[in-house]
């Protein structure tokens, strides 16, 4: 049999090549489908072989075992197969491969994936897949199974859209999030949930037996809009801000109803009756469930964030701090039935200020790239999973309820969003327009939550449950399919606002900060104790105690708008960089203006002589910052080499150090701890130097630290600081100059007495040389110039 | 009447790194939709009320002219309160003034930071209005027009809004008033 069917698919994937190659497709993607199916067909076929050969297997260790004594000649078996040793993790792999595979060849396609959202495809090959392993008539594996979903596949995207969640316009509309997340979620349950009720009883079928408690929970797992499916959609249709949030906020919040509507209906649904205490009790287990949920998630946050201030030594392990201790929260939560995805959310937008201020900017780097691999291949997962569990599960197809489910959903979800905005409108500034709403209700999608919640149900209490699966997921296709396919069409017809590519200029950040204290002064003048007073209070409470607990010492005093300006300054500079030369900066409005048309034309007598001109970069400069950028990258890189443990011991593994430096450096150490004092108390911090860049709010001026510990100071001013100008200069004329001249970081020792003259030691006297230091973006693809990043 | 040592003697506002600004714009002239310029020595119930009118939120009826009317008034506001010297201009100095207050709060002071993102932001109002300017030529400052082009993008007539919904008469204390 097993072979006929190898045959068979043989002969169907050869018609399918024939059909493809006589179509023209082009040779990459060719290549792609060619992958696709062998891997489909190695794990097919492995696990048929298997079985024949793990048979085989046993009887040799038998045998080997009874013939120890008479030890008859036997040829060595110099290749075996031994498959159920590494069924699961194969199993799983594959699975993964697949789904990846199945990622790229979407995007090869151009065409289709403009039209169709990856979600929909994906379901389709999630059937085509399950298809072909019930062709096989294997087992199905037990993909979508609900403690696999909620405990791996779930945390990732949850984890990532909390730590990337944006605050402000999330906190600013909290209130409407919440309003739809809570009472837009009870709407939807009571009103399918009694609706269906209804219908059951009235319809003359054996729906009848269906009572109104089973039909409340199936109501409370259908009505909760689903952030993966959210995600998938609107990732895809680019819509504005505000409407972004508003269903994304709403699908993420409304987990806390969900649960507790779920357990609340599956509790009673065995006994067959809710009290009025029961529905208080309801109320109550919903606020512990969503505040618990969100404390516990904020204690992990703050646990994190202490835990990333100690990191500096041990820079490689820092991202998994914020994985383990986000993921520990959401299990930590579920353990008591909270809602573990508050519980992410709340950890992730938590600890993300202060582990950012924290943490190197590799790591920085590799938490956001790893966050989005595991959510993406988590929510590719999920819809494939949803596709083959569909083609795998028992169906109990009945039309009036799966019918009316669908239409019920809908009908529900657009009184629920038309009612609650004109509630909320009244207490709106910016009020949410007609269009708004629609795309509120259009984007109410269902996804795999309902359907695993649905799964959940144990067979033995609700005999129904094969029908409330299938119009689960009838429901769930409809909305991905059908709602998912048209939404973009429909966001382009209807001209929605799409998401505007902010540039923050910083004369709006001023502003923005200008308002701020600007209206909380005017608060406080009336006495009114309105929100921007609230805000403020937290801002001065977070500065005053919680940065200086949670954030590495002299980071925490940045105030922000320092920090918005130095970052803007360095994507300036590396944009110079990388653009490689000859383009100006990047402006909307290419412009010849400089500071000097701006410094005021008599310049007062007491100015500084150094006051500072910033030269506009001219072509002939910007190619000479790059020069003597290159060679003081080349020159400090020499130089490290004879640096003090200070720069050294920061991350030799991570900058991939070869042992035989590692050991020199070591040896250095010793030496050199026999000349150097070190305060007890100092801090790590203020003697590393980091290579940090745009994204991470910096205080790239480091104060020297008093006491006995050498310093390195590094500004890393943008091109245009008068700093580097001075630099230019002198570098200028030091082209053909000896090498002594310390270009690079300079180490200035304290007090500066006893000590011996060590190789890159300079003149303490001299005023500190301030390196510019551009480093391209750490993406995996520049990592790979920068075989000896010389600094950590 | 008020005068400004009753505003400056309110507690909360004693944290408000920009609270001479604030108290400032209460006693110009500008503000209060007339042609005149100067400062007031003290002030009625009915300036202060025209004071606080630029703080109005729109609301459901408010047109679309009406909006940009608004949002172009909230800016003037905003602008008086940069522009010190009453010329129509904000200068190099003037807005190196404004950064500086806002960072005056945040503990050590850094003048030389404060003057960088001044100029900075100076230079990115410039070089958005006035795109081509020679070497010579001299930017004098941002005029009303460039500064409402540099922020349009904030909105001004959705945010700068103080909601008053649970305030009646009492609450409102402007410090000891002295008859």
């Amino acid at each position: 049999a097993g072979q006929l069917v190898k045959l068979v698919r043989c002969d169907h994937i050869g018609g399918l090549f024939q059909h493809r190659a006589g179509s023209g497709r082009s040779l990459p993607e060719f290549g792609l489908l060619l992958l696709v199916i062998f891997v489909l067909l190695e794990g097919s076929l492995l696990p048929l072989g298997a079985a024949s050969s793990t048979s085989k297997s046993c009887e040799e260790a038998k045998q080997g075992h009874t013939e120890v004594h008479n030890f008859t000649k036997k040829a060595f078996p110099v290749l075996g197969v031994d498959y159920g040793h590494i069924k699961n993790p194969f199993e799983i792999s594959l699975w993964v491969l697949l789904a990846c595979l199945m990622k790229l060849g979407f995007h090869l396609i151009p065409r289709l994936s403009s039209i169709v959202p990856e979600s929909c495809l994906l379901i389709v090959v999630g059937l085509l897949v399950g298809g072909l392993i019930k062709l096989a008539r294997e087992e199905v594996p037990p993909v979508l199974d609900s403690k696999f979903f909620f405990l791996y596949l779930l945390p990732p995207i949850i984890l990532d859209a909390g730590y990337f969640l944006p605050i402000r316009p999330f906190m600013e509309n909290l209130g409407t999030i919440l309003m739809f997340a809570v009472i837009g979620t009870l709407w939807n349950a009571f009103f399918i949930g009694g609706l269906l009720y209804g219908i059951c009883q009235i319809s003359n079928s054996d729906l009848t037996a269906i009572g109104i408690l089973p039909c409340l929970l199936f109501g409370s797992i259908i009505s909760a809009v689903d952030p993966v499916a959210v995600l998938a959609v609107f990732e895809e249709i680019h819509i504005n801000e505000l409407l972004h949030i508003l269903v994304f906020g709403e699908s993420l919040l409304n987990d806390a109803v969900t649960v507790v509507l779920y357990h609340l209906f599956e509790e009673f649904s065995v006994d067959g009756s809710v009290t009025v205490l029961d529905g208080i009790l309801g109320v109550i287990s919903f606020l512990v469930v969503a505040l618990g949920g969100v404390l516990f998630g904020a204690m992990y946050g703050f646990l994190a964030a202490l835990t990333s201030r100690f990191t500096s030594h041990t820079r490689v392990i820092e991202p998994l701090f914020a994985f383990l201790y986000s993921y520990m929260a959401y299990l930590s939560a579920e353990v008591f039935h909270l809602s573990g995805i508050m519980a992410l959310i709340a950890c992730g937008a938590v600890m993300r200020p202060y582990i950012e201020a924290n943490i190197s900017h590799k790591s920085h780097t590799t938490i956001k790239y790893f966050l989005k691999m595991l959510s993406s291949v988590s929510e590719t997962l999920i819809f494939i999973f949803l596709g083959v569990a569909t083609v795998d599960g028992r169906h109990s197809w009945n039309w009036i309820f799966v019918t009316m489910s669908v239409v019920l959903c809908l009908v529900a979800r657009v009184i629920g969003v038309v009612g609650l905005t004109f509630i909320i409108n009244k207490f709106r500034i910016v009020k949410l327009t007609t269009k708004d709403q629609f795309i509120i209700a259009y984007g109410g999608l269902r996804g795999a939550i309902a359907f695993s919640l649905g799964f959940l149900l144990k067979e033995d209490h609700f005999h129904m449950r094969d029908m409330f699966l299938t119009a689960i997921i009838t429901v769930i296709f409809f909305t991905v399919f059908v709602q998912g396919m048209t939404i973009k069409p429909l966001v382009e017809l209807l001209a929605v606002k799409k998401k505007q590519e902010a540039k923050r200029s910083i004369n709006e950040e001023i502003h923005t900060q200008f308002l701020d204290h600007l209206l909380t002064g005017i608060e406080d003048i009336c006495g009114h104790y309105g929100h921007h007073h609230w805000k403020d209070k937290l801002n001065r409470f977070n500065k005053k105690y919680v940065k200086k607990f949670l954030i590495v010492s002299e980071r925490s005093k940045e105030p922000q708008l320092i920090a918005f300006y130095h970052k803007m300054e360095m994507k300036q500079a590396i944009q110079l960089v990388e653009s490689g030369g000859g383009s100006k900066l990047p402006s909307a409005v290419p412009s010849t203006v400089s500071m000097q048309n701006i410094q005021p034309k008599n310049p007062p007598a007491t100015t500084k002589p150094a006051e500072r001109v910033l030269p506009q970069l001219s072509k002939g400069r910007e190619e000479e910052i790059r020069k003597i950028l290159r060679s003081n990258l080349q020159r400090t890189r020499q130089r490290l080499h004879s640096y003090n443990r200070h720069t050294l011991v920061a991350d030799p593994y991570e900058d991939g150090f070869s042992d035989l430096i590692l050991k020199k450096q070591r040896m250095m150490i010793k030496e050199m701890t026999n000349y150097l004092t070190v305060p007890a108390a100092a801090p790590d911090s203020p003697t590393m130097v980091r290579a940090r860049l745009a994204s991470d709010p910096q205080s790239y001026n480091m104060k020297p630290v008093s006491g006995g510990v050498p310093t390195i100071q590094v500004d890393l001013a943008s091109p245009q600081s008068p700093d580097s100008v001075r630099l230019l200069d002198e570098l200028g004329e030091a082209d053909g100059k000896e090498q002594e001249k310390d270009q690079g970081l300079t180490m200035k020792l304290p007090g500066g007495s006893s000590r011996p003259n060590k190789p890159g030691e300079t003149e303490n006297t001299r005023e500190q040389q301030k390196l510019t230091r551009c480093l391209s973006d750490p993406g995996p693809s520049a990592d790979e110039d920068e075989d000896e990043p010389f600094l950590p | 009447m008020i005068r400004k040592e009753n505003l400056e003697n309110i507690p909360a506002l004693a944290e408000n790194p920009i609270k001479n600004q604030i108290i400032e714009a209460f006693f110009d002239k500008r503000n209060q939709h007339g042609n005149e310029v100067g400062s007031f020595q003290e002030i009625g119930f009915e300036q202060f009320v025209m004071v606080m009118s630029h703080f109005r939120p729109p609301n459901l009826k408010t047109t679309k002219e009406e909006k940009q009317e608004m949002r172009k008034e909230k800016l003037r506001f905003l602008f008086n309160m940069h522009d010190t010297d009453g010329d129509g201009i904000i200068t190099l100095q003037e807005y190196r003034k404004v950064v500086e207050e806002l960072l005056s709060n945040s503990g050590a002071m850094d003048q030389d930071a404060a003057h960088e993102i001044a100029d900075a932001a100076m230079l990115e109002v410039a070089s958005t209005n006035v795109p081509q300017m020679s070497p010579e030529d001299h930017y004098e400052g941002i005029t009303f027009q460039h500064f409402e082009q540099i922020l349009k993008d904030l909105e001004m007539e959705t945010r700068m809004f103080i909601r008053f919904l649970d305030v009646d008469t009492t609450t409102m204390h402007c410090g000891k008033a002295t008859s």
